[in-house]
């Protein structure tokens, strides 16, 4: 166990180790930091100075490990755009995020799990196909596309839900929640119903796929062969057995879901580490790209990491094919 | 000892399955089909009958912009939808900006498929230090989200790109942004596929017969993995075009010189509330008809072919 | 575990804003401010929001004439010294009183060689205090537009500056945070309340402020939605009160809106075209923008009356010469369009054997109002008369190294002679051949030794009349040469809800929320 411990935690060191030197190619390439950095007026001499004195000048190699040994403290600089510690910028964003991503999660299981449910059970009825067919139309929009029309829809048609941001939000220590004002919980709501789309059909695919195969086991029609109700079949047996793999999606789609509120973050001008990043890109900041990168990454590699860890905890089989 | 070393075609494997009568049997299959295949011949054939061509920028002329499509007043032929701000006929900038989408999604899932299959049954083959290089670096890409990858790697190959290039390469560029994240799920799939394989009696017989590697991996594994391929190819195709628009939207992907449908979207966006609902709305339709009837091919097909579900 | 948590530590219940509340403007603005240092950073969309918090020695009134502001009188002495009377009883937000070492110190911080914005003040030496409310400025030479420059050098207090080590300009470079960069402490009619970068600043109403207050507001929280689509719906939606930047495609449709009012008017910034003037194109081809004829070609080629009507919604000025007619220096003489004639441009570019000409535009997405689409545009008509551009476009962050690289064949370029409002500005900055300190923005790299003498000439003429005389000789040359070619003068659209009764919009389109009211 110590040994899939060790083999698993020194891969995701090792992942995060080229993210890190990913991260660090945006520096060399994505322009000139120097150039960035200067105005028209600046001689040549006040450049060469520039460069010595931000470490340009050293080795390559040089170069990455210092750039890894400050990441690793959480220093990655400073913004070229805001002149603000990155660290503390992606820090301000990241409740944002945050709570954008799980208020996305929870939707998407509070509607994704009984639709799968329901499609399974009543496979073939109309109506499920027809949510069947709807669940397709749910992966093939995209998801400023959703975004553009809720705005579209709710805030300038009806007037009823704000168009961006986060509305009014309450520090608690160094975390901002939105959850406690009128107008936080009312900004929340048409950002995170289109960044959850993606991910309740992927639920309610997955809950069907699987309900449909326990379904077909033995213990269920066990079950019903001793008379237990239907809905109870249904809904305590048979559900209860295909949410370990719900969970483990949620869990590890959790990571890609950062990684895509950018776009519904754009949208809606969300106030997180996404419309940090997007801004960045536009403003070639590299810092917070390289930061951003390297963040997302981490949090995508522990999510990915700690499944895998748990897995084996319960099912002893997998240390070994695993590793 | 015999050993049948042809195993069935995937296409024999189609016509003798009820995969025909399952197409036949779901009528949102057939519509997908006739959908699709309308949209594609319609997007390639668009040099041939379309009003205009949207990349030319000679015949864009500024002093028909902005007409409403021809059922409304102010309409005019021969701009059927109507034209956007810069007097681009809408009807022939979404047939060329679906024909440059299908290339790239059709370009970035063919060259995903040569890699990952190359690579996965390589490393499900001969294992070993291969397998454990090639899934290491599988490891890594799927460790960064793929719109993270796709933004990075067309943000740094872009600037690598000499001036004079970008324009051209921007297609490029996308589907070497979409490939690099699209082929690790081929190659663990084809790889998993192959260990088993491999162990498998009329593998281990064939090698006895000192048939060479390369055409027992070719011909004798692959078509066993391709199954569950072909629909990942499908679904993923649908994919790589929906990330494509999201990029050209964010505005790093297609230039505004060569519009795709996400671009074109980029740019009618700004007019959403101006009243030229027109320049938005029918690229967005045409992008949602393209991927939705990828997918319900893709979904089709995934059910058609998974026998637990039949 | 990989936060820093240094800041915001503790528990802090944020405001339950009262938001919507008469009193408050909420203001949705098209970018963002880049700091709240008005000296890090040559913006001037930064400095104008800067103006409600922090104050200048002089200022701009409500017809843009220069007024006593922190200074009240002021005087020239022998020697190129500026004697400035500083107004008495004036305090910072923080209570300190403001006195001549304030100023001492402020000057000596804005004019650092790090500080980004010391072009702003060029002619300055030093600045010595006489006692409490005199100052003395020294200058490097006769100049006569140092009330102009003053206008938007903001005045910090020396205390504070030092409690918060903070007297020198925030070097990016440094990798450190400068104080003044998230806090505020100015002598203006608001106070700053809280920031969040990209998110919300909130200020809140000086009731101490030495000036009569004009306004009736108690807060403004400021929020920038970078889409265009997003604000308008945020407008339309009641979601903000004021936003500088309307798009012009909307117009319409806010207009018609019985809860906006739109406020219209030309802006004092001319949108033109600049050309490289190298041996050779960024491709390494022979450079034909070096002949005048290929340049009068390329003016010709262009149909600026469509460009207003279509790409601007009829909204823009057209105009023949690179400054507003508000600009002082500008001479309706000049101010003649070029004619579009494709036929005639066609010919002249087959005569200079310049046909398939491959070229590059280079165009900002983020900066000049429907600029994208006027790029697009020129490429069509170019294109028509047998040329063969290519538009390269993208954010100015990345655009602009290319321009000031001297890489782009062809540039957009806007110049609103601010804060100077004197056209000796562009003359200074864009037309004199490059040197230590003229020609920063002489991107092509022209060099015309008759336009330098007159520009110079200029810079030392103490006589009003006869310094814009010379200023309008520099810009005819500047016209005949075909140097740039001026395109229109933007419009600038600002849109109001119905909950703002009166707002004051300037060519310098400039908010200033000191002179806002709003219904009660």
């Amino acid at each position: 166990m110590i040994v899939f411990l060790i083999k698993r935690l020194a891969n995701a060191a090792f992942v995060m180790l080229v993210v890190a030197l990913m991260a660090f190619m945006i520096f060399r390439f994505v322009g000139d930091p120097v150039q960035l950095m200067v105005n028209e007026q600046t001689t040549q001499a006040e450049r060469d100075e520039l460069r010595e004195r931000l470490g340009l000048n050293q080795s390559m190699p040089m170069q990455y490990l210092h750039f890894v040994a400050n990441a690793v403290q959480g220093d990655f600089g400073i913004s070229y755009r805001n002149q603000q510690e990155v660290m503390s910028l992606i820090a301000e964003r990241f409740p944002a995020t945050i709570e954008l991503v799980l208020m996305a999660t929870i939707i998407s299981l509070v509607l994704g799990v009984p639709l799968g449910v329901i499609t399974a059970i009543h496979r073939g009825k109309w109506y499920s196909e027809g949510l069947q067919f709807l669940s397709i139309i749910g992966v093939s929009l995209p998801s400023f596309v959703i975004g553009i029309m809720l705005i579209l829809v709710f805030s300038v048609m009806f007037n009823i839900l704000p168009a961006f941001g986060r509305g009014d939000v309450v520090n608690i220590g160094w975390w901002t929640t939105g959850l406690l004002t009128p107008s936080g919980r009312a900004a929340l709501i048409l950002p995170s119903i289109a960044l959850s789309f993606y991910q309740i059909t992927l639920v309610m695919r997955l809950v069907r796929a699987e309900m449909l195969e326990v379904l077909r086991s033995d213990f269920i029609k066990f079950a019903r062969a001793r008379g237990v109700p239907a809905w109870r079949v249904h809904y305590s047996h048979a559900l209860r057995n295909c949410l370990m793999p719900v969970v483990t999606m949620t869990a590890m789609n959790i990571g890609s879901l950062i990684a895509f509120a950018l776009i519904t973050e754009t949208v809606f001008q969300w106030p997180g580490m996404g419309l940090l990043f997007i801004q960045a890109v536009t403003f070639v900041d590299i810092p917070v790209m390289a930061a951003y990168l390297c963040i997302v990454s981490f949090i995508f590699v522990a999510l990915n990491t700690l499944v895998d860890i748990t897995y084996a905890l319960i099912d002893p089989r997998l240390r070994n094919a695993k590793a | 000892m015999t050993v049948n070393l042809t195993s069935p075609s995937l296409f024999a494997r189609i016509r003798q399955s009820d995969l025909w009568y399952s197409f036949t049997r779901q009528r949102s299959a057939v519509f997908a089909a006739i959908l699709l295949a309308v949209l594609i011949i319609s997007a390639f054939t668009a040099p041939l009958y379309a009003p205009q061509n949207p990349f030319d920028p000679a015949q864009l002329e500024l002093w028909n912009a902005e007409i409403p499509p021809i059922w409304l007043e102010g309409g005019q032929w021969p701009y059927l939808l109507g034209t956007d701000t810069q007097g681009r006929d809408i009807l022939s900038a979404i047939l060329y900006g679906s024909r440059i989408s299908i290339l790239i999604g059709i370009a970035s899932v063919v060259f995903a498929l040569l890699i990952g299959i190359g690579s996965g049954l390589a490393a499900g083959y001969y294992g070993g230090f291969v397998e454990n290089a090639l899934m290491r670096v599988g490891d890594i890409l799927l460790s960064i989200p793929t719109i993270l990858i796709a933004i990075l790697v067309s943000a740094i190959v872009r600037e690598l790109l000499p001036v004079n290039l970008r324009d051209v390469g921007a297609a490029g560029v996308l589907v070497l942004a979409i490939v690099l994240s699209g082929w690790v799920q081929y190659a663990r799939t084809v790889r998993a596929q192959t260990a088993v394989e491999r162990r498998k009696e009329y593998v281990q017989a064939a090698q006895l017969l000192k048939v060479p590697a390369r055409r027992i991996m070719f011909s004798h594994i692959l078509p066993n993995t391709l199954t569950p391929i072909l629909v990942a190819a499908t679904l993923n195709f649908g994919m790589a075009i929906l990330t494509e628009a999201t990029l050209s939207f964010l505005g790093i992907g297609m230039p505004p010189s060569q519009p795709s449908l996400g671009t074109l979207i980029r740019l009618g966006n700004q007019f959403l509330f101006s009243g030229m609902w027109w320049i938005v709305l029918f690229p967005v339709l045409q992008l949602c008809l393209l991927v939705v009837s990828v997918n319900l091919l893709g979904d089709w097909l995934r059910d058609a072919l998974n026998p637990k579900l039949r | 575990m990989f936060f820093k948590s240094t800041l915001l530590a503790g528990v802090a219940i944020a405001c339950f804003a009262t938001a919507g509340s008469a009193q408050t403007l909420r203001w949705g603005a098209a970018r963002d401010i880049n700091s709240l240092d008005p000296y890090s950073y040559g913006s001037t969309f930064t400095i104008s929001f800067l103006n409600h918090v922090y104050e200048g020695l002089v200022r701009y009134n409500a017809d843009l004439q220069i007024e006593p502001a922190l200074a009240t009188e002021w005087e020239v002495l022998p020697n190129n010294i500026w004697r400035f009377k500083l107004r008495q009883g004036v305090k910072f937000h923080d209570g300190a009183d403001f006195t001549a070492d304030d100023v001492v110190s402020s000057l000596a911080r804005v004019s650092h060689p790090d500080s980004p914005l010391k072009g702003n003040l060029p002619a300055f030496k030093s600045a010595t205090k006489v006692d409490d409310y005199t100052v003395d400025i020294e200058l490097v030479g006769t100049y006569p537009l140092l009330l102009n420059d003053l206008t938007n050098i903001h005045m910090f207090d020396a205390g504070w500056l030092k409690d918060h080590n903070a007297e020198l300009p925030t070097d990016v470079a440094k990798k450190v945070e400068g104080y003044p960069t998230f806090n505020a402490n100015g002598t203006g009619p608001f106070i700053v309340e809280s920031r969040v970068p990209d998110s919300k600043t909130v200020l809140v109403v000086n009731d101490n402020w030495w000036d009569t207050p004009k306004h009736n507001l108690k807060r403004i929280e400021f929020t920038p939605i970078a889409s265009d689509a997003t604000r308008v719906a945020a407008l339309l939606s009641g979601e903000i009160d004021f936003t500088e930047k309307a798009p012009v495609q909307d117009l319409p449709r806010l207009a018609a809106t019985p809860t906006v009012k739109v406020m219209e008017a030309n802006e004092l910034r001319t949108i033109m075209f600049g050309f490289n003037f190298q041996d050779k194109l960024a491709n390494g081809q022979p450079n034909f923008f070096q002949h005048k004829e290929m340049r009068e070609a390329v003016a010709l080629a262009i149909d600026l009356n469509l460009i207003r009507d279509k790409v601007m919604r009829g909204k823009s000025r057209v105009t023949g010469t690179v400054v507003a007619p508000a600009i002082p220096g500008y001479d309706a003489a000049l101010d003649v369009p070029s004619v579009y004639d494709p036929e005639k441009a066609a010919a002249m570019i087959k005569e200079l054997g310049a046909e398939g000409f491959a070229f590059e535009i280079v165009c900002a997405n983020d900066v000049w109002l429907n600029e994208e689409e006027i790029c697009n545009a020129m490429v069509s008509m170019l294109t028509r008369v047998g040329l063969a551009p290519t538009l390269s476009i993208g954010p100015n962050a990345v655009q602009q190294i290319k321009q000031t690289n001297g890489e782009a064949d062809m540039f957009s370029f806007g110049w609103a002679n601010e804060p100077m409002l004197d056209a000796y500005s562009i003359l200074l900055q864009v037309f004199q051949t490059k040197s230590d300190n003229a020609g920063v923005f002489n991107w092509g790299g022209w060099s015309y030794p008759e336009l330098d003498k007159l520009i110079i000439a200029a810079s030392t003429e103490l006589d009003r009349t006869k310094r814009l005389a010379l200023e309008s000789q520099a810009l005819k040359i500047v016209k005949d040469e075909s140097i740039m070619l001026p395109f229109h003068q933007q419009p600038m659209a600002w849109a109001t809800s119905d909950k703002v009764e009166s707002v004051v919009q300037l060519s310098d389109n400039k908010g200033r929320h000191w002179l806002t009211r709003m219904t009660e």
